[in-house]
């Protein structure tokens, strides 16, 4: 009799476990936003993520191949992309990308730098750090006459996409030479394998130059400089600049939010940056699913912006939260 | 002699169970033959059919080009291949002196007590991860090559012909030569053994018959355990060379990772395993560059097939003899 009670409770008590049981959602891609994601599945409630940070260009693969309930990319998807595969797009949260050096007796945000004298670092045409051009824009800063090495992501990477585009606003040689891509053919300097293959290298090398992503550079303490942003004013990498950048941009007139957040107007804007992006199937095998998910970046944006602060994202601007909230009820089906 | 009489009795006693057993056991040896050949030649056409797409859309001229640009999907494997061939080649010109010195110690001058701790110290070093290998060549080797080793060599050569392209700078640390080198020292361990095992089989009757006539250490080394056991030589240092062909993590840590085709042994460079390793994540379904990838992928294995070849030609007269 009692071991009767015993299993009656056991089996009970499963069962009110299956009823608590946490919807899982699986999702793919972006490197860059996997702490993001992976902090907001552990703090919202009833829905279990399970994200798996293999690089935007395979997150957009598996959800091509809709073999996960959300796929991540840094780069956003072009629009006949998203009608061929059925997909909707939408961004989660911002990232600024900042030049680091490696310059003796140069601190960190001591040195400016313009988007052209990048681009021309970057092409080979500017090769020493006491040229007169950086010279010019750097009075009172005492430029060591040391060779610029360059270091540059070797694995594909949404960073360097948004770094090589932003070197293309700046330059049409660049534009027209080198262009913009997940990965480039560069014209000079040497790859590191990721952030931490980029920042080792530039720490290793005097004369250095590179880029990361912002959360990258500010936890690591690397040596950053001021940037020209398009009001012509040079600004420090930080918060502030990032989310002013995000501020001022026109969300309006983008289609599918493929924002670009490069070279943005405003005085306090900090030029290089750019959204991550989920992309969603419009035909959802299991539309219950998919519901979660959004039920989940919702919750993102609803309670999870001190996260993002927190692991040095920025934040979409609530008006574009509350346009991307729409765009769900449009564009999914009920 | 005893064992083979022993054996022949127990055959003899379980003769019906032993045509059964015969059987299975014949049918398992056959499956597992044919399964090595049934994977080797599906990974062939896997590699071949996935990069097929790049070998039609850019001919033979594939293998010659030096471009590789995602942006207007231009993709060529010259650079890859140099930088694999280079780097592998250079590596075992850092490892076969060293791995024969190391054997030659151990087999013809090392007391008795040292054989074993080194001979295991050297088993243990090949089973060391490649990753352990890119972590301290990054940390450890990369630094010191751009402080202590490539400035000086770059002065040394400064104005000399030929050699002055060779060693120029700038000192970035990284770059083929530093990929060649801890190349050699992952390979060191896998020659080293081979040729201490191999030496070790030469019967000693053949060393004491010439020390007998009064050959040197060096003397028996050369006459007499070297042509008793090339042939196992050789193919220790063909394992070591087909690790350092396809080696991926160790090499994308210090070799630069630059699309390019250095003249100077200090300059990037790259190899077909590592911009597999580093552009795959990147490249989408059913696109030119992943493709491209593929088709490196069966260039690697063309190249490996290509050096098994050799040395099996090299060593076939040898062998008849």
């Amino acid at each position: 009799m009692k071991m009767k009670i015993a299993l009656t409770a056991l089996a009970l008590g499963m069962a009110a476990t299956a009823a608590h049981a946490e919807a899982t959602i699986t999702g793919a891609g972006s490197s860059f936003a996997a702490p993001i994601y992976g902090k907001w599945g552990e703090g919202a409630s009833g829905v279990k993520l399970n994200y798996q940070a293999i690089g935007s260009g395979a997150g957009i693969n598996q959800i091509n191949n809709r073999t996960v309930d959300f796929g991540a990319s840094d780069m956003p998807v072009k629009a006949e992309d998203l009608a061929a595969h059925k997909l909707m797009q939408f961004p989660t949260v911002i990232g600024g990308v900042d030049i680091i050096v490696n310059l003796p007796g140069i601190k960190a945000n001591e040195l400016k730098l313009t988007g052209a004298l990048l681009a021309d670092i970057y092409l080979g045409k500017i090769t020493k750090w006491n040229d007169p051009a950086i010279a010019k824009i750097n009075p009172g800063v005492k430029l060591p006459s040391l060779a610029i090495a360059t270091v540059h992501r070797a694995d594909g990477s949404g960073t360097t996409f948004v770094f090589t585009d932003y070197l293309g606003m700046q330059s049409a040689e660049w534009k027209s030479k080198v262009g913009a891509s997940t990965s480039v053919s560069w014209p000079n300097g040497q790859g590191g394998k990721g952030s931490d293959g980029v920042a080792g290298t530039v720490h290793q090398v005097p004369g250095a130059i590179g880029y990361d992503e912002s959360a990258y550079a500010e936890q690591n303490h690397l040596t950053t400089v001021q940037m020209q942003n398009h009001a012509g004013k040079f600004v420090t990498p930080t918060m502030e600049a990032f989310a002013a950048a995000a501020a001022n941009a026109d969300w309006s007139k983008v289609q599918n939010f493929a924002i670009d957040l490069n070279d943005q107007p405003g005085d306090k804007s900090w030029p290089i940056e750019s959204a991550t992006f989920v992309l969603l199937p419009t035909d959802p095998k299991d539309p219950a699913q998919s519901a979660e998910v959004t039920k989940f970046f919702d919750w993102g944006f609803a309670h999870g912006n001190d996260i993002a602060t927190k692991l040095l994202y920025i934040p979409l601007p609530k008006a574009v939260q509350d346009s991307i909230r729409a765009a769900w009820k449009a564009q999914l089906p009920k | 002699m005893q064992q083979a009489v022993t054996a022949n009795d127990a055959i003899a006693a379980s003769a019906p169970r032993r045509s059964i057993g015969d059987a299975i056991f014949a049918a398992v040896a056959r499956a597992s033959g044919g399964f090595v050949l049934l994977l080797l030649g599906s990974l062939i056409v896997v590699l071949f059919l996935g990069g097929l797409h790049a070998f039609m859309k850019f001919g033979p001229g594939f293998v010659v080009s030096s471009e590789w640009n995602p942006v207007t999907e231009n993709f060529g494997a010259l650079v890859s291949i140099f930088g694999t061939l280079v780097t592998a080649v250079l590596a075992l010109l850092f490892a076969v002196p060293l791995a024969f010195g190391i054997a030659f110690f151990l087999t013809e001058l090392a007391p008795d007590w040292m054989r074993r701790p080194v001979g295991t110290a050297i088993e243990l070093l090949a089973a060391v991860p490649s990753i352990i290998y890119g972590m301290w060549g990054f940390f450890v080797i990369v630094p010191f090559m751009s402080t202590y080793f490539q400035p000086p060599l770059i002065d040394l050569f400064d104005g000399i012909p030929v050699l002055e392209d060779l060693f120029a700078g700038p000192p970035f640390g990284t770059g083929i030569f530093t990929a060649a080198f801890v190349l050699g020292v992952m390979i060191i361990p896998f020659i080293a053994a081979t040729m201490r095992d191999v030496f070790d089989t030469v019967p000693q009757v053949y060393k004491e018959s010439a020390y007998g006539v009064g050959c040197t250490r060096w003397e028996v080394m050369r006459s007499i355990v070297l042509p008793y056991t090339r042939t196992s030589v050789v193919g220790g240092i063909m394992l070591g060379l087909g690790r350092a062909l396809g080696e991926t993590m160790a090499v994308t840590f210090v070799i630069g990772n630059a699309d390019r085709i250095a003249t100077s042994l200090f300059g990037s460079g790259n190899t077909i395993a590592s911009i597999v390793a580093l552009e795959f994540p990147e490249s989408p379904a059913g696109s030119l560059k992943l493709s491209s990838l593929l088709a490196l992928g069966f260039i690697l294995f063309v190249i490996s097939f290509i050096v098994l070849t050799i040395s099996r030609m090299m060593l076939k007269p040898r062998l008849k003899g």
